[in-house]
């Protein structure tokens, strides 16, 4: 059931100048939270910063009621989100969307390209929680862009690509040794980061026969159905990425891959 | 407690807040944040004669105070409505108000008659005003003589409440306002959105696919609140008003200025309640100013 709740700053986890982890917490009990799922955040409104901003739910802690979110700061409203005091109220529309298909899995992939690691603490718990063994592959530009390394370690092998080499292999997400290995033990793909990141995370997934879900990040003006902003090109037409997504199977969508 | 109740013809708002289309769905959207059933009325998401996928992404872009969008009409054509959604929602004590579009006056009609056919639906409000569709829509409002000529055709064969939406991308609104009445419209809503543009200076790019769009929200009030006081001078049919309400004030504003009721648009996607509050707060307006009723308010703004 989808909720409007004022929720408080609780706490921030500076990753690095332009990255954190914001920790948001409420009075009342959680509703049930999936991996997969985003909440709509008002940032205190300025003139510069009219919507809500859509982020992926990184992790749920029922028991403390507080939610966390991954946010890369790359314009006003997530600069701003990043900037308020502790204490300071924020409304939250949660959950919505999607969430990730963990059924008959033996053994998942995880690719998160970027900021592309937003929903995979949730995902990843959730596949422990199944004993599916999972393995993580995290692709940035340089080491400093390398975020929750060590967390996603305590759910699985941790695998890293940069583009200039400094950790890990050099080069794409799509270029690590695991996919031209002639042993691809994975059954399942979940994959989040830039377009042509997924595109290409895909467009392997498809060559291998291994079925993917992406979680996509359109724009979004209200992140529950009614603006038509979000939409994405899918086998059946345009549809919400906010309401038929943000998980996607790779099939589904008309990337020309 | 002061009477929230409007009438426009075979309308009647249980109170002057309704929401705009295009940013309230099919009311289905909002069922989990708010009782419905206390709205004046819900403007549905556009409807075509066929089934339309819209513009291509990316169709949104926030601006200072507001946001374009570009969706071009994504709708899956009347006969859809008809017969799947409107059953779901019929239900609802609220008013249902299907938003009728068109890229010929032909299709318009098409839709009507269509709408026409369906019980329970005492108004249709005709969109001579979308400015993201290549053909129609808008072109239809920003012409005096085509304005007149759609309104006349639908007032053929539509007997129940007609309210034709405006666009405000004209030289004088008061010129097409005065000539949908003279055609037969029962009301008028003003304003739609106003077209507008953005661009990605880094990428030397616009933001929408279709490079301009629809500009809404508290950007646009001060604008549609003159057209609409404008508009008050020169028609005698009631006035839907709207253009970046965000609460019960901006509201009454449009009240003051002439509108008979109001509708609420883009102040959804980012409060799903605010309708409801807006509410509360037009009957605590009336209360704390000693009005007895909401219709008491409309048109006396002193000047």
């Amino acid at each position: 059931m989808k909720q409007i709740r004022d929720f408080r700053v609780k706490a921030y986890d500076r990753l690095n100048e332009d990255n954190y982890i914001i920790e948001l917490g409420c009075d009342e009990e959680l509703p049930a939270i999936k991996a997969g799922n985003f909440a709509e955040i008002q940032v205190p409104q300025t003139a510069d910063v009219f919507l809500r901003r859509p982020f992926s739910i990184l992790d749920a802690d029922h028991k403390n009621r507080s939610l966390k979110f991954y946010v890369k700061a790359i314009g006003k409203g997530t600069r701003k989100l990043g900037e308020l005091a502790e204490g300071t109220k924020v409304n939250l529309i949660f959950p919505l969307g999607n969430s990730f298909n963990t059924d008959h899995i033996r053994h998942a992939l995880i690719a998160g390209g970027g900021s592309g690691i937003a929903p995979f603490i949730l995902l990843a718990k959730e596949l422990k929680e199944k004993k599916i063994k999972t393995i993580f592959l995290l692709g940035a530009r340089t080491r400093e862009d390398v975020f929750l390394a060590d967390e996603f370690a305590k759910y699985g092998e941790v695998l890293i690509t940069t583009e200039d080499g400094s950790l890990g292999d050099k080069g794409l997400i799509t270029q690590h040794s695991i996919f031209s290995k002639h042993d691809f033990p994975y059954d399942k793909i979940f994959t989040c980061g830039p377009d042509p990141m997924m595109k290409a995370v895909a467009r392997i997934a498809a060559k291998k026969g291994v079925n993917c879900e992406a979680s996509l990040e359109n724009m979004m003006a209200c992140g529950f159905g009614a603006c038509l902003c979000c939409v994405t090109e899918t086998l059946d037409g345009n549809k919400c990425v906010c309401t038929a997504g943000p998980v996607f199977d790779t099939k589904y969508l008309k990337w020309q891959i | 407690m002061a009477d929230l109740n409007i009438h426009i013809k075979d309308l009647h708002f249980k109170n002057p807040v309704t929401t705009a289309s295009g940013t309230f769905g099919f009311g289905e959207e909002f069922m989990e944040f708010m009782d419905l059933n206390l709205l004046g009325g819900i403007f549905v998401k556009g409807l075509t004669i066929k089934n339309r996928e819209g513009n291509e992404y990316p169709r949104m872009a926030e601006t200072p105070s507001g946001m374009l969008n570009a969706v071009g009409l994504q709708n899956k054509g009347v006969d859809y409505f008809v017969n799947s959604i409107y059953p779901r929602i019929k239900h609802l004590h609220t008013e249902i108000i299907p938003n009728v579009n068109g890229g010929t006056v032909e299709d318009y009609l098409m839709v009507t008659e269509k709408l026409n056919e369906t019980e329970g639906i005492n108004a249709i409000e005709l969109n001579i005003s979308c400015p993201n569709v290549k053909e129609g829509g808008m072109a239809f409002g920003v012409s005096c003589p085509s304005a007149v000529a759609v309104t006349e055709a639908i007032r053929k064969v539509w007997k129940k409440t007609l309210i034709v939406k405006l666009s405000p991308n004209v030289t004088d609104i008061t010129e097409i306002a005065k000539g949908v009445e003279g055609a037969g419209a029962d009301a008028v809503s003003l304003v739609n959105t106003f077209l507008g543009m953005a661009i990605d200076a880094e990428k030397r790019k616009p933001i929408l696919s279709t490079v301009t769009g629809g500009l809404s929200g508290p950007a646009i009030k001060p604008i549609a609140l003159r057209m609409v006081w404008q508009v008050y001078q020169v028609v005698k049919i009631p006035i839907i008003g709207m253009g970046g309400i965000m609460n019960a004030t901006d509201a009454i504003e449009f009240m003051l200025a002439g509108a008979s009721a109001i509708q609420v648009g883009t102040a959804n996607f980012i409060d799903p309640q605010v309708s409801l509050r807006i509410i509360d707060g037009i009957e605590k307006y009336l209360a704390g100013h000693h009005y007895k009723k909401a219709g008491d308010i409309v048109g006396q703004l002193m000047t």
